[in-house]
């Protein structure tokens, strides 16, 4: 236990308010980070953290919005504690703001522990390997970039696309083939609307897996600085349902796009120099400090999975948030605005999506064989036929050859009958089988990607005889 | 130097090399990046064996991992603590490679921490002082005789991964590194979406030792390798030119000649090229067999050429089965029956020939 004083100082220093900061003077013995708490002239409490610390001044953060707060009555106490949350497994099935109040009506939790919600990084020497392949039912997904155990692959999308269904279908199908675990769900709304909110929960209702699912919920209206502590509550709270009562946990962090907005508003609030677009030069490092701290520990049971959605703004991939979201996750889902127009369910652009774990997670007694060897085949194929459609928007398609004209014919059905699926729910056989199908629509020798043997093995031609 | 976007390969790429770099010592520093890479390399390499000594891998290898979320000041100190290692063991005499993933996050520690520290910035916000940080790290990279009794002969290799923002290779860390790097290999993010990989664009990328590495070659490999070398750039600037009148035109306006050119560099990106670094037979390919491949794929060339100048049909000879084969060299363990090919190439053409 470290020692504390039995009293406590207030101090009614403060001397300017900028943005979400407050600065107060004449403060001693305060340090980096830890909790404040802002009592207002009306009585009103609110919560903060000490960002910066100088001879004369402290600058504390406010969760809760500074409007109200004067330089004359309000008082700031010092609570030297990091920012904590209370966690509990009774929390599954509850709903909260984004620092951990409960939020629907029902009493706080009792806490079984309180936790940093900053965490502590893992050291790689501790982690596990993520290896156990979980089956989404999407084929874009479990067939081209394939999701495991432990790894954090982001939904890149842009405004009115429906990343939304897509993340929930991913939590409604999600499994581990062969094995009965508990699951958890812990899903943190950082600015989202209440529309998009509710979309997620009566979905979690209509599938009976409310009750599995913590909510943390800071939406649109309310105060943005919350929003910076919000995804690290919630996976503080992921990691104890998994390490301590050892659940896999898949979290569901949405839009991250209002996260790095926030932090960028503190940083310009802090008057530091900013990077690109005016985020802040150490966003990477931010951002990590949340995506990393997806894994799995050896010795402990559970696990956390994240999937982050984050919104590119006008669809540029290259937009600091994607592109550093990008540089730390492993691998990354984007959805495209062409193929939702064209009608394309779920919109998902096979070529810039990516799972790095993906070798981890197939290949025999895990998926098939020929997964590996499929999957680049498809990616290959397909890449050629969008490149085609290119050409015959210039030269039509007369000019192409035999050859060509079956890529693009392949290209098409790709889209339409392998990454196009609505509702439906596919095994990973299902999926293996609609490639083979759409891959012998070309000619044997153009499978180059495709060992001899599995050939041999699994083109349905083969197969018949 | 490994510049690159997201996606595009630079830890796949700096991990094979660590795999089959032909040194004694290796250090992998994780600067910045993911936990779970660290993690893959912590668990594979003891599993893998040193391609000459037969010893675990992880014998010869060094991890210095500073994964993202671990504190910055830490990052800005790890290519150091790295490059100080590998110097420890260059005075002993070995040959030691270095590999930094990824540098830019070393810059980005930087910024950050002349940020903290109020100094002006320069460039994006990087302190004025990068070029001369980078520089300073590059130029510890070389060939040393040891001071000190019993002569030595030590060196180390740098391979740096550059992580330029949105794949923009204009940007500061990325442009200062160029200044002093000695090669260049620029991963593409257009060629890793098909799934090309090493996604390294063959136009972009440079070697400033090719002349001095010239004659190590006609030595160990052989004598017409450099031949073979810039003959293959030239086909592929020339696909570079032609694939832009494609666009144009399309691709049936092209003479024979030219679409024979297009079909041979097409056998060149996917067949040479192309390597797997999850395939045991593909992931390292012997410069043997490298040399035998491309004897075969320009010899096949040379002989289309030929019969396409004869006023053959390209057609035809596209559908011989030996180029079948040639597709299938890469999964060939063995060399002899790669040279093997070049006869039956002969031979198929003959053929050719006498049925016309």
């Amino acid at each position: 236990m470290t020692s504390r004083a039995l009293f406590t100082k207030e101090y009614k220093t403060i001397n300017y308010v900028s943005g979400p900061l407050i600065f107060a003077e004449n403060v001693k013995g305060v340090s980096f980070g830890e909790t404040v708490k802002i009592t207002l002239p009306t009585g009103e409490e609110r919560t903060g953290q000490v960002l910066d610390i100088s001879q004369e001044l402290a600058v504390i953060q406010v969760f809760e919005g500074t409007s109200g707060i004067d330089n004359l009555d309000t008082r700031v106490r010092f609570t030297g504690e990091p920012p904590k949350v209370n966690v509990s497994f009774d929390m599954l099935g509850r709903v909260f703001d984004g620092v951990g109040n409960a939020r629907d009506g029902g009493p706080n939790i009792i806490s079984e522990e309180s936790v940093d919600i900053t965490g502590m990084p893992i050291n790689p020497y501790a982690r596990d390997k993520p290896t156990d392949f979980i089956q989404t039912g999407m084929s874009a997904i479990d067939g081209l970039n394939t999701l495991v155990r432990g790894q954090k692959l982001p939904i890149f999308s842009g405004s009115g696309l429906p990343a939304n269904r897509l993340a929930a279908q991913i939590a409604r199908q999600a499994k581990v083939l062969g094995a009965e675990e508990s699951f958890a769900v812990v899903f943190a709304a950082m600015g989202i609307t209440f529309k998009e909110a509710s979309f997620f929960m009566n979905d979690f209702e209509r599938t009976g897996a409310l009750a599995r699912v913590v909510f943390f919920m800071n939406l649109a209206d309310d105060p943005t600085i919350e929003r910076v502590a919000t995804p690290r509550c919630a996976l503080s709270v992921a990691e104890y349902l998994a390490y301590v009562h050892n659940l896999h946990v898949l979290v569901i962090l949405t839009d991250m796009t209002n996260y790095c907005e926030a932090l960028r508003e503190i940083s310009t609030a802090r008057e530091e120099v900013p990077g690109r677009r005016g985020y802040p030069g150490y966003m990477y490092t931010d951002l990590a400090s949340i995506y990393e701290r997806a894994g799995r520990i050896k010795g402990k049971k559970g696990s956390i999975t994240q999937i982050p959605i984050l919104t590119m703004p006008d669809d540029d991939i290259t937009h600091p948030v994607p592109d550093l979201t990008g540089y730390i996750t492993e691998g990354q889902i984007v959805l495209n605005r062409d193929l939702y127009r064209r009608g394309v369910d779920p919109p998902i652009d096979a070529l810039p999506c990516l799972s790095r774990l993906m070798n981890l997670g197939i290949g025999p007694d895990k998926t098939r064989e020929d997964h590996r060897n499929v999957a680049d085949q498809l990616y290959a194929s397909y890449a050629y036929g969008r490149d085609l459609r290119r050409l015959v928007a210039i030269v039509g398609e007369e000019a192409l050859t035999e050859l060509d004209k079956k890529y693009l014919e392949f290209a098409d059905e790709f889209e339409g009958r392998f990454i196009s699926q609505g509702d439906e729910d596919r095994d990973i056989e299902t999926s293996l089988g609609i490639s083979w199908d759409l891959l012998s629509m070309l000619p044997e020798e153009e499978l180059k990607r495709i060992r001899l043997d599995y050939i041999q093995k699994y083109h349905p031609i083969h197969k018949e005889r | 130097m490994i510049p690159g976007g997201f996606g595009t390969g630079k830890t796949v790429s700096e991990q094979t090399l660590a795999k089959w770099a032909d040194t004694q010592i290796v250090v992998y520093i994780g600067c910045g990046e993911r936990g779970n890479e660290m993690t893959d390399v912590l668990t594979e390499f003891p599993t893998l064996a040193d391609p000459r000594t037969k010893q675990p891998l992880i014998h010869r290898t060094i991890l210095i991992a500073n994964t993202s979320n671990m504190p910055v000041a830490a990052r800005e100190a790890s290519i150091y603590t790295g490059i100080t290692m590998a110097e420890y063991y260059r005075d002993m005499g070995y040959d030691v490679a270095l590999m930094a993933d990824s540098t830019s996050r070393w810059g980005e520690a930087l910024r950050e921490v002349s940020g903290r520290l109020e100094e002006m910035p320069g460039e994006e916000g990087y302190p004025a002082y990068l070029a001369t940080r980078l520089a300073a790290f590059y130029e510890r990279a070389g060939r040393v005789v040891c001071l000190g009794s019993n002569e030595r002969i030590g060196s180390i290799t740098i391979v740096g991964a550059v992580s330029p923002p949105g794949g923009d290779f204009s940007e500061p860390i990325t442009q200062n590194t160029l200044r002093v790097a000695g090669t260049f290999w620029a991963l593409d993010t257009s060629l890793a979406y098909r799934r090309h990989f090493p996604a390294v664009n063959w136009i972009k990328s440079y070697s400033l030792y090719l002349d001095s590495i010239k004659d190590w070659f006609k030595d160990n490999v052989s004598h017409d390798w450099r031949e073979l070398r810039d003959k293959t750039m030239f086909l592929l600037q020339k696909e570079v030119e032609l694939q832009e009148i494609v666009q144009l035109v399309g691709p049936d306006a092209l003479p024979e000649g030219e679409k024979a050119i297009l079909e041979m560099t097409r056998i060149i990106r996917e067949d040479f090229l192309q390597q797997s670094a999850f395939d045991e037979n593909d992931s390292f390919c012997p410069l043997e067999k490298q040399y035998w491949m491309l004897k075969v794929i320009l010899t096949f060339n040379d002989a289309v050429t030929r019969a396409v100048g004869k006023g053959g049909s390209l057609k035809q000879m596209l559908n011989l089965p030996v180029k079948a084969e040639i597709a299938r060299m890469k999964e060939q363990d063995d060399v002899e029956a790669i040279k093997n090919l070049i006869g039956e190439i002969d031979r198929s053409f003959e053929s050719l020939e006498a049925e016309v």
